[in-house]
């Protein structure tokens, strides 16, 4: 760029099955086979993890098997069943950093010449900003967090606080805290891949900081744009069809 | 303007929709720095030629239109009969105007009835401040063309098309009436699917921001509600195939002088994308955005369907440049949306009591 500093505009997807798990994981079933078949199933993955493991107080760990449990429950009926059963993904919940990163879908990185840098992922048509120079704190916890960047040499380096807790980092339970603090690494790697890096740190939930790491491939398709992925409509049946009156009809026109 | 002055209902559909919303509670508004004259407003040559050595450019040439923007005026999309047809006003009718205007919108108001009173309950805290002021051009409607300010007739609808408007005017009612059968009676916006997001843009109650960032071959509008990006490429690549249809549409730019021109088809037809109930198959928007000044960019949009108006109309909103003072906030939406389940579980209590009441169709409560 002008600026002197690296170019990474551009259509940018993780080919890992992180969203799966994090961690090494084995092909597996979806929630629900008997209606689901081979459609809910996830790919087998190597960890993504440094070291293979994540570091879990042994208190979170339990919770963490919790969630995988309840992954595929949704009640929002009462307040504190709302957050507390599902992952957030399977209401069509904002997915949070750093998971936005490696959802199966693609994002674009918008860099100008401004003190913004804009992220456009496809998925829930989720969107973040990230401010470079005097930033001030958070003012409110948000399900992308509060990003501000600095470059250090060629690697964009986004400091990420100010969390909503209700993120997860994947299907698989894996989750944190509102003292979550992501610090994103993006380093260019060839003109067609970014290395992506991200230490996760949150007192309330490990035992220490741990770091992820794998490349972002850029796509290439020509005429590639970003395309919608709004699935609220998706998750409406799902979350209010008990509140639905019997007998109600979808009008015509109106997806399902 | 319906969407400005919604019922109880919708207004409390909102609050709670947007409870998440911290630029409900962002500092007051502060005045635009600098007034836009009324020649740059109307689009006179002379001004725009000013214009043009003043608007910063991005290193690469393009007129740099990139910042956080605010849309927030009182001045109506449609011009009231009020102002005797007058288009602009002198600065004494203007004043008169604005505090007209002011008046019939502020929540802070206490005359009334007790129940106009409690209707107002949520207040102007929650509000943007700067939608109480018109805009400095003096105009006395934001629509631009036709010259009488006001939307052009409608062409009467055929068959299908009036039975839908028909079926939705009940769902309306339903929505109305504290009886929604299912998620499908209420609006987009409440359903958190598109807010104000989808062009063409139009002031609302809060969170009239919009964040610009552009970059070689694009210019990015990411508006507040609800956190979808509009990605515009400028390089001249074709549409989307006539098949893919989108909730924003699909937008393509390009530059005219200094001005940035972005042409959005493809949109879909599910009731409220579309501005009035248009037609998607014939459906287009023609936004127009021109830097007049270091805090101020014209948004003007034409909207065109000859199977719903008679004739394109088109309506001019001066955007005011917040940041750095002011950031844009996450807007979460259906995260948090106690909205849907509330009014629903009302309805199935008032089903059971026996306390249903007869629906009356209603016009849209939203139009975008």
């Amino acid at each position: 760029m002008a600026d002197g500093h690296p170019d990474l505009n551009g259509i940018w997807q993780a080919f890992v099955s992180a969203d799966w798990d994090l961690q090494d994981h084995e092909a597996q079933s979806g929630p629900h086979p008997e209606i689901m078949g081979a459609y809910g199933a996830g790919p087998a993955g190597l960890s993504v993890v440094e070291g293979g493991a994540i570091p879990y107080q042994p208190w979170a760990l339990e919770k963490k098997k919790q969630n995988f449990k309840n992954r595929a429950v949704a009640d929002v009926s009462n307040d504190a069943k709302w957050h507390e059963l599902g992952d957030p993904e399977f209401k069509c919940y904002m997915p949070g950093v750093p998971r936005a990163t490696y959802m199966p879908f693609p994002f674009q990185i918008v860099q100008g010449s401004s003190n913004y840098v804009l992220i456009s992922y496809e998925y829930a048509s989720a969107t973040r900003i990230i401010r470079f120079g005097k930033v001030d704190d958070s003012p409110a916890p948000a399900w992308m967090g509060w990003s501000r960047g600095r470059w250090e040499g060629e690697t964009l380096v986004v400091d990420v606080t100010g969390f909503r807790e209700e993120t997860w980092f994947d299907r698989a339970g894996d989750f944190h805290s509102d003292q979550l603090h992501v610090v994103e690494r993006y380093t260019p790697a060839s003109p067609y891949h970014l290395m992506y890096e991200a230490t996760i740190e949150d007192p309330k939930v490990f035992t220490r900081p741990w770091k992820i790491s794998f490349p972002l491939y850029r796509r290439m398709e020509k005429n590639l744009q970003l395309l919608e992925f709004k699935c609220v409509p998706f998750t409406e049946e799902l979350l209010f069809e008990r509140f639905t009156k019997q007998g109600a009809k979808a009008p015509r026109g109106e997806i399902r | 303007m319906k969407h400005r002055f919604l019922t109880l209902l919708g207004i409390l559909a909102m609050a709670i929709a947007c409870s998440q919303s911290p630029a409900a509670a962002q500092a007051p508004a502060t005045p635009a720095q600098k007034p836009a004259s009324a020649k740059a407003a109307t689009g006179k040559a002379t001004s725009k030629a000013a214009a043009r050595t003043a608007v910063p450019r991005t290193p690469w040439g393009e007129p740099d239109l990139s910042g956080v923007w605010n849309d927030a005026t009182s001045t109506p999309l449609q011009r009231p009969s009020s102002v005797g047809g007058k288009d602009v006003l002198n600065d004494e009718e203007a004043e008169e105007f604005s505090k007209e205007l002011e008046h019939n919108l502020t929540r802070d108001r206490r005359d009334g009835s007790a129940a106009v009173d409690v209707n107002r309950a949520y207040n102007e805290h929650w509000m943007d401040a700067r939608r109480l002021k018109a805009t400095e051009d003096h105009r006395t409607s934001l629509i631009v063309d036709p010259p009488d300010g006001r939307i052009p007739a409608l062409v009467p609808l055929t068959g299908e098309r009036a039975d839908l408007k028909k079926a939705r005017s009940y769902a309306n009612g339903r929505f109305l009436a504290g009886l929604p059968d299912s998620v499908y009676d209420f609006s987009l916006p409440v359903r958190c699917i598109i807010r104000t997001d989808s062009p063409p843009y139009l002031p609302t109650i809060y969170n009239n921001d919009f964040q610009i960032v552009q970059s070689p071959g694009f210019v990015t509008i990411a508006p507040e509600m609800i956190h979808s990006a509009r990605i515009i490429p400028t390089d001249g690549r074709p549409h989307l195939p006539g098949d893919i249809h989108q909730w924003l549409g699909d937008s393509r730019g390009h530059w005219e002088g200094d001005t940035l021109v972005v042409e959005t088809t493809n949109f879909r037809a599910d009731e409220g994308v579309l501005f009035g109930g248009a037609n998607a198959a014939t459906y287009k928007i023609t936004e127009r955005f021109t830097r007049v000044d270091a805090t101020t960019l014209n948004y003007e949009f034409t909207v065109e369907d000859p199977t719903t108006w008679t004739r394109p109309w088109t309506a001019r909103i001066p955007w005011t440049k917040i940041d750095p003072a002011e950031q844009m906030y996450e807007y979460a939406c259906h995260e948090d949306n106690y909205d849907l389940v509330h009014f629903m579980s009302g309805a199935r209590q008032r089903e059971r009591e026996g306390k249903t009441i007869p629906i009356k169709p209603a016009d849209r409560i939203f139009d975008n």
